[in-house]
């Protein structure tokens, strides 16, 4: 910072020798450029033409095509009422092959879909389906056959009351009331439930109790 | 993969496949090869929805999967590359070229091949058919036969190519041929296939079912099973190197040179190969005898055309030799770096004036420059050149190259000189290509993501209408539902179809040049 001081543009060197004066520098700047500057020069108008034209309309028509083509693959989400409105007055035009199966010969192995998994998934999702189908007071005279059953853990019966009546958007809930139904309906011999402790009592119980006690 | 090439390639993705292609697509294209696991990790998303995603990249070729690079053993990687997925930009022009070349039928193959990624023959020649026996009147259908030549002559022309077999699981070393290298690359195969296209017939169910039948029947193989064919991109852009350098020719000289250098490149598209400098040596006498019959110019007046052409600064042609009435060249490398140049002085000129157009022009020639010499060349007024050459500078579009006196570089002992580096500068405007095409397709989106009731609004009512007069509906109901649209809406949905149509326009033009600075900047890349 040579010069600071009494002459604050004074310069270390000898400014002629450059060429230029002090009155011929740039302005300073204030600051960073602006987001959207003026333009002195407005863009040239676009080419307009038949080509032009022709490719606009393949462009659009390829885009509406490949979004319907099965390759394009949408997110999983709950198709509420409103969009099977709008589908049933769209008029859409079919591709045939809705479900694409790639040749597996140029494709590696591993990107096969595995074919057992989702079979126990989509049991348990059937399961969830018939149980929102289903009429509330059967739900709630079930529970209250659960609740007499379950003489030795009142506890836990009220927390599976209350989840049930929450609603069935959590999946884990979901998963435990089918466990219970599944107990409930399938299960035609001679154990009684409260003779079968599957760990989950003795959490909820201990979950419970321990509100002081510590944990090791 | 600059990052605005990555974000161009994630919104090409998601306009066309989806945004969980998008999601997967950009998160390889940023790190890189990785195998599922790693993927299905980093990206937070279910298993089968990668693995969808994957099938669906590798189908349409955005990405290769090899072996692992621990050996054998290791799981397979996956790895995604822009130059792929920005050929998406260019999905209309190659249709538009199979039109002006081959026809409906050859722009309908390419246009399947194109939506599908790869697909076989057969299956290619029966939807073909199917489509275009919909757009015929009644009770003409297209024949097979028909569609298969179009498809023969398509390969024979190297415009489509076999996929690359499956590198051997385990056996193959790292280095898997490139795509065209294998030898039966352009090799129809010998397909029975006969028959004609069908009609899609929604009303009648009946038939419907004969022909789902039919269909099954003959749906077996027809001689040419795992025999999958592409687009071979590299052939377009050949040819569209080739349209470039015709029309620039056409537009500096006049229509007769651009005959003869369409001559010439059309003798020479077999014998050169993609990344030659300049075509075989051509004599003026084979030049003669191939000129179109309808171009009757006398044998010394192509001469003298031909003396120009090499004459001409843009140095299309060259003159290799003398023997058979002189041998002639194109020099392709050297016309894409003309064209090259000529866009970005008028990158330039459309920018900041036509009087840094010509500052920019006389640094391109003189290569190096001080200031005041740049004033007296350009005949400037001094102010007004410093301004405008601080401007280039800012721009990065001018450098400044300092040359000491002394070793200490003191400022007063230093040469300053301006200078413009033509590769740089185009890589640079390439990638403000890629960002205005990305801003281009983000404002689309926004307009339409605006506007979304209203569209759907209109969508529904139009689907109303078509429903309607298929069942035979009296023009009082018509014009009633027309009307559920108000004359504002009405307004606003023109003033909207406008700006989309004109954002779209402004994507497919930008595409060209892109296209012009790739291949440049392709051809300065030397390969040994």
């Amino acid at each position: 910072m040579a010069g600071k001081g009494r002459g604050v543009a004074a310069f270390s060197f000898n400014i002629d020798a450059l060429g230029i004066g002090r009155g011929s520098m740039p302005e300073s700047r204030v600051g960073p450029n602006p987001l959207f500057p003026n333009t002195d020069f407005k863009p040239v108008p676009l080419k307009a033409g038949e080509d032009e034209d022709y490719m606009l309309a393949l462009k659009q028509e390829m885009r509406g095509t490949m979004q319907r083509l099965p390759h394009n693959i949408k997110p999983h989400y709950n198709k509420s009422e409103v969009e099977r409105y709008t589908e049933r007055y769209l008029k859409q035009r079919q591709i045939e092959d809705e479900e694409w199966t790639p040749d597996w010969n140029l494709f590696p192995k591993e990107l096969m879909p595995q074919k057992k998994r989702p079979r126990v998934k989509a049991d348990t999702k059937k399961k969830t389906v018939k149980i929102s189908h289903k009429d509330t007071e059967e739900m709630l005279s079930k529970l209250d056959e659960l609740a007499k059953k379950d003489d030795g853990n009142p506890e836990k019966s009220d927390d599976e009351t209350e989840k049930k009546t929450e609603g069935k958007e959590n999946e884990e809930e979901d998963v435990e009331e089918e466990e219970y139904d599944e107990e409930d309906i399938e299960e035609e011999n001679d154990y009684i439930d409260n003779y079968f402790d599957n760990g989950e009592d003795f959490e909820a119980g201990s979950d419970e109790n321990m509100d002081g006690e510590a944990t090791y | 993969m600059t990052a605005q090439e990555v974000r161009l390639c994630g919104l090409l993705l998601r306009e066309h496949y989806g945004e969980v292609v998008e999601k997967v697509g950009t998160h390889l294209l940023r790190s890189g090869a990785q195998n599922l696991r790693t993927i299905v990790h980093e990206t937070g998303m279910p298993l089968d929805l990668v693995k969808k995603c994957l099938c669906v990249l590798v189908q349409h070729g955005a990405c290769v999967f090899s072996l692992g690079r621990k050996g054998p053993g290791s799981p397979t990687e996956y790895q995604t590359s822009c130059s792929q997925i920005l050929t998406i930009l260019r999905y209309p022009r190659y249709i538009y070229t199979a039109k002006t070349l081959y026809g409906d039928t050859g722009e309908l193959i390419v246009e399947e091949l194109l939506q599908r990624g790869h697909m076989t023959m057969s299956s290619t020649v029966k939807t073909v058919a199917d489509r275009l026996t919909q757009n015929m009147e009644d009770g003409r259908s297209m024949d097979y036969s028909e569609v298969s030549s179009s498809f023969s002559k398509l390969v024979e022309t190297h415009f489509l190519q076999r996929c690359p077999p499956l590198p051997g699981a385990g056996t193959t070393d790292s280095t898997t041929p490139a795509a065209p290298s294998f030898s039966d690359c352009y090799k129809v195969p010998h397909v029975t296939l006969c028959g004609r296209g069908k009609r899609q017939l929604s009303s009648e169910d009946g038939e419907d079912q004969r022909n789902a039948k039919k269909a099954k029947l003959d749906s077996d193989t027809h001689g040419d099973e795992g025999i999958y064919w592409q687009v071979n991109f590299e052939r377009f852009h050949l040819h569209f190197r080739d349209q470039a350098i015709i029309s620039a020719v056409a537009n500096k000289l006049d229509q007769t040179s651009s005959e003869i250098v369409r001559t010439m490149l059309r003798m020479s598209e077999v014998t050169t190969s993609p990344i030659a400098t300049c075509t075989k040596p051509l004599s003026a006498n084979e030049i003669f005898r191939s000129l179109p019959s309808n171009y009757n110019i006398a044998r010394p007046i192509l001469d003298q055309y031909l003396t120009l052409l090499v004459d001409d600064p843009m140095e299309f042609v060259g003159k290799a030799g003398e023997s058979g009435g002189g041998m002639y060249v194109v020099n392709l490398h050297r016309a894409l770096a003309n064209l090259a140049r000529a866009t970005l002085e008028s990158v330039v000129q459309e920018r900041f004036g036509s009087r840094s157009a010509r500052i920019f022009r006389l640094l391109l020639r003189k290569r190096h420059l001080e200031q005041k010499q740049v004033e007296d060349f350009a005949m400037i007024p001094a102010k007004e050149a410093k301004d405008m050459l601080y401007t280039l500078l800012s721009q990065n579009l001018a450098q400044l190259q300092e040359i000491p006196k002394t070793p200490d570089y003191a400022p007063s002992r230093t040469f300053y000189l301006y200078t413009v580096n033509q590769l740089p500068t185009a890589r640079m405007l390439l990638q403000n290509c890629f960002k205005t095409v990305a801003n281009l397709i983000d404002r689309r989106l926004f307009e339409a993501k605006e506007n979304k009731r209203l569209l759907e609004k209109s969508q529904r009512i139009e689907a109303i209408l078509a429903s309607l007069q298929a069942s035979g509906a009296e023009p009082e109901q018509l014009t009633e539902v027309e009307e559920m649209i108000t004359a504002p809406e009405k307004q606003q949905l023109e003033g909207l179809r406008l700006h989309i149509n004109k954002l779209d326009s402004a994507e497919n033009q930008v595409d060209e040049t892109i296209f012009l600075l790739e291949s440049y900047i392709n051809s300065t890349i030397s390969v040994y």
